[in-house]
């Protein structure tokens, strides 16, 4: 049986149809062409599918396309201010924290949850915050280390705003 | 090699800086293309189904009700794939393991496939296919397949490499040997020895991203394929001979690689691919699911060595022995062999002689694993070196040192050794702080090194010069981890140009001649040297144009910093001219201006590495942490630092996964209980500390530049490291990995029992 969806995606009405025992996964890669969501295991295990549903961090291989109904979905795509990339971006690639890049999205998505939460996270909550996040490549040395200067680079332009208004 | 490629003294400008990745923005933003994020207009989707049994005779198997399923478009067999190898044993192996044909071999070999309009029907006609099977026994466990009452994995397997061959049947399938001088001999001059067993668990590579491809095949004898391979040129004439089309006109595109660390040098679903393509004259898409690449890609081999070493009073090593017996699953491989070969090469030996035993069971067919087989063999060596340190009172790093190998040693596998890095690294490892920062209760720090050959190979690159300047290289080896900006950083150098004004891409296979896999770190030492000899050839074509644009003679033409210069007695007021200058006027003076290389590329510098690693055990959980790890690697010469970090921090943490959780584990049924990952657990974020790095570079006098391979080394050391420091904590030898909590804990039960 097929469903129609309407959701806010990366800010834009969108209107989706799927099977309803579709993961959102399936149906953002699929169905609206969002291929920067990846598999990695399907089972909620990687993170590699993360996105945000209304603001919060999820894995999108365990939510249904359905579930989406009504309400805002934000993947990788969505992170930069048009040709601007967002600081996460921009640190990823200045600390070379990806390799093959195949969790990289998931990793930016699941960094810009954490950072919402927590503005000065220490490495350690860093480390647990990005812990449902699986790399093979890295190490992880250098995601830790890019997702530590863009909190600080963040943070500087966030008292720089403040100071100016 | 010819003298060109000599190395000599050089500056470097743009080799060794630290620029952006020129695939990364496509990265970070979602826009790069992977296995799975490719599509055909008109493609189906292919599902496989998979033996549950660990070894089975198929009877039969009915594919009539999958045929019928509406929405189906091909179901295929091994008998769509016929056996075209001509006796070829590596691709009669790959065909049958693609397909099993009279038998499946282990728990997840592929039976049958089907191709559908979506998904959801293939999935529902799998189930639809019934398959009789004559279950037999089956033998999963290196040691026990080796036993000669053990099942037979391959009816009539006799040894190959033992002279006279033996005449019973075994799952021994082949047997090498390496050393040198006289074991016996040595052992005798020896005041310690130590004789022990180890065992290390198989593994799987990990990578995050599952195989996948796109295979289209016309009835007119043409195909294309997409898919994610660290070897598209060797896929492609894989894939064509035993599909049996011609190879020029079978054109293999690589997508971006999520990752491979040699898991993605053999085919595995791409003939099958291929094949329902075939049948159903339409693309056909082929992701696997994570299920799949667990039980039927391919893992590393699990191990039983049994080594023995002897030193005199003052820490010199008069003999040393192994025997490796290395699972292959159950087709034999040359596994065992590298371990045979890579176990003693750290050092200097009078007498030395290792045995590598291919041992086949009923387990996926074993492929490369970063530095394939060297890291098991180490975990024996190092181990046991650490444990006469302990026996004479010696440092264990000095142990080392005393008998580390140096330019011409004759290694433990027969060549002698050039300029190599082991006895820096470990002096290196001796003065670095880590070596004196204080422990505290219930933590060990342990040291291990390691090896790997590094190899060269078959290598293509075309260069062309573009009107407006820029250049693009086009290179036939897959960027699995930053290549794109080492080889753009070269080309740079060689032109003396900026680093933005090159783009390196990865051509497909129409576009080069034959290139071989991204292996045996090879991509960039081998590419490397093929892209500055057309850097090279374009030089002097830009020389001569300049010369033509001048009126002057072409040697009279110098090249300096991206530019022509006149020269000599020709050096009058004229103003140098740029890379756009004389590109702009290309069609004037002779045409596009390219160059183009096709080589071997001999002398890839053999690697070494030291590590040095602490941890702490909970002795009430025997949980272990890593709470401070260094590597010390050759590189030598680090073309982009920031990516060789990389591969020294990520082959250390694979390395640490394998020596602290990772493991295959099967049932008494012979199918494997953990393939996911949340059983089979890699190390995540919050498992680690930062990786430090320390990069050496004594320069392989085979390269223009100095350049050694950098990917492989950095899991070689880790499982004796970590072993060396976990006994260190514990105060028992470990001597079986992973060393998982209850591992750790019945060590610790038995020596206090027998204590």
């Amino acid at each position: 049986m097929s469903v129609l969806v309407n959701s806010t995606i990366n800010g834009d009405p969108i209107q989706f149809s799927c099977e309803a025992d579709e993961t959102l996964m399936d149906a953002l890669r699929d169905r609206v062409g969002l291929k920067g969501v990846k598999e990695g295991c399907g089972t909620g295990d990687c993170g590699a599918c993360s996105i945000r549903l209304d603001g919060a961090l999820v894995c999108s291989c365990l939510v249904l396309g359905a579930e989406a109904q009504g309400r805002t979905v934000d993947t990788v795509e969505g992170m930069s201010d048009g040709a601007k990339l967002h600081v996460l971006q921009e640190k990823f690639l200045e600390h070379a924290a990806l390799q093959c890049g195949i969790c990289t999205p998931g990793f930016l998505v699941a960094a810009q949850a954490l950072l919402e939460k927590n503005p000065t996270p220490t490495e350690e909550e860093i480390r647990y915050g990005l812990a449902g996040n699986l790399c093979r490549c890295t190490g992880y040395d250098k995601i830790v280390r890019a997702v530590q200067d863009a909190a600080k680079t963040m943070n500087r332009k966030a008292k720089k705003k403040v100071s100016k208004s | 090699m010819n003298a060109e490629t000599k190395l000599g003294k050089r500056e470097f400008r743009s080799v060794g800086t630290r620029p952006v990745r020129p695939d990364g923005v496509d990265k970070v933003t979602g826009r790069a293309r992977y296995g799975a994020d490719f599509d055909m207009p008109g493609q189906l989707v292919a599902r496989v189904l998979r033996s549950p049994h660990a070894h089975a005779t198929i009877k039969k198997i009915d594919t009539s009700a999958a045929e019928k399923l509406p929405g189906v478009k091909a179901v295929i067999t091994s008998k769509d794939l016929p056996d075209l190898t001509d006796g070829d044993e590596e691709l009669g192996a790959i065909l049958e393991n693609c397909m099993a044909r009279k038998k499946a071999y282990y728990d997840g070999h592929a039976v049958a496939a089907v191709a559908a309009v979506d998904a959801k029907t293939a999935r529902a006609a799998i189930k639809l296919i019934k398959v009789d099977y004559t279950v037999h026994k089956h033998v999963t466990d290196v040691d026990r397949a080796a036993d000669p009452k053990a099942p037979l994995v391959m009816k009539g397997c006799i040894t190959q490499g033992i002279d006279p061959a033996p005449k019973k049947a075994s799952n021994i399938a082949k047997q090498s040997e390496f050393g040198h001088g006289d074991v016996g001999k040595g052992f005798k001059k020896a005041d310690h020895i130590v004789e022990r067993n180890f065992r290390t668990e198989q593994t799987h590579q990990g990578y995050i991203e599952p195989h996948a491809c796109v295979a289209s095949i016309s009835p007119d004898g043409t195909g294309e394929m997409w898919v994610c391979t660290q070897g598209h040129f060797v896929f492609r004439q894989q894939c064509a001979a035993l599909l049996g089309l011609d190879m020029a006109k079978l054109r293999v595109t690589s997508s971006e690689i999520g990752g491979g660390f040699g898991g993605k040098t053999h085919l595995w679903l791409e003939p099958v691919a291929m094949a329902l393509s075939r049948k159903a004259n339409l693309p056909v898409k082929l992701v696997m699911t994570r299920d799949e690449v667990f039980r039927a890609s391919g893992p590393t081999s699990a191990t039983s060595i049994d080594i023995k070493i002897g030193i005199t009073n003052d820490g010199t090593i008069t003999a040393g022995e192994a025997t490796l017996r290395y699972a292959s699953g159950p087709w034999p491989g040359s596994w065992a062999l590298l371990g045979a070969m890579t176990a003693f090469a750290c050092y200097d030996l009078e007498n030395v002689k290792t045995t590598g035993q291919e041992i086949l069971v009923n387990r996926p067919k074993t492929t490369a694993y970063r530095a394939p087989s060297a890291p098991m063999a180490a975990f024996a060596v190092e181990s046991v070196l650490d444990e006469l340190a302990g026996k004479i009172d010696m440092d264990p790093v000095q142990l080392r040192i005393k008998n580390a190998a140096s330019e011409g040693t004759r290694s433990s596998y027969g060549p002698v050794y050039g300029p190599i890095g082991i006895g820096p690294t470990l002096e290196a490892a001796a003065s670095h702080p880590h070596m004196k920062a204080k422990l505290k209760k219930n933590q060990g720090r342990g040291m291990a090194c390691g090896f790997w050959f590094n190899f060269g190979g078959q290598s293509c690159t075309n260069l062309n010069i573009d009107i407006d300047g820029s250049v693009t290289l086009t290179v036939g080896t897959i960027d699995v981890g930053g290549a794109r900006a080492s080889l753009s950083l070269v080309v740079a150098e060689e032109l003396g140009i900026d680093y933005e004004q090159v783009k390196t891409i990865v051509g497909d296979t129409s576009t080069l001649g034959y290139n071989e896999m991204t292996d045996g770190s090879r991509g960039t030492f081998a590419s490397s040297m093929s892209a500055i000899m057309s850097a090279r050839q374009v030089i002097d074509i830009m020389r001569a144009r300049a010369a033509d644009m001048w009126g002057i003679p072409p040697e009279d033409v110098e090249w300096q910093d991206g530019h022509a210069h006149a020269s000599g007695k020709s050096k009058k007021n004229l103003p140098p001219l740029s890379i756009a200058d004389i590109a702009s006027r290309a069609a004037k003076t002779g045409g596009p201006i390219a160059g183009h290389t096709e080589l071997n590329a001999d002398g890839a510098g053999v690697s070494f590495a030291t590590h040095i690693c602490d941890v702490e055990v909970d002795p009430e959980t025997g949980l272990t942490r890593v709470i401070r790890y260094t590597v010390i690697q050759d590189a030598g010469k680090a073309v982009h630092p920031t990516y060789v970090e990389g591969q020294f921090q990520g082959g250390a943490t694979q390395g640490i996964g394998w020596a602290l959780n990772e493991e295959y584990i099967y049932g008494e049924d012979g199918r494997l209980q953990n393939p996911g990952f949340l059983d089979y657990r890699i190390p995540v974020c919050s498992d680690l500390p930062m990786i430090d790095t320390q990069i050496l570079e004594i320069p392989n006098p085979n390269h223009p530049y100095g350049i050694r391979g950098v990917g492989e080394t950095s899991i070689v050391p880790p499982l004796a490291a970590i072993g060396n420091a976990v006994s260190n904590a514990v105060g028992v030898r470990m001597t079986h990995i992973p060393m998982s909590p209850p591992r750790i804990l019945d060590a610790l039960e038995n020596a206090e029992q027998e204590g």
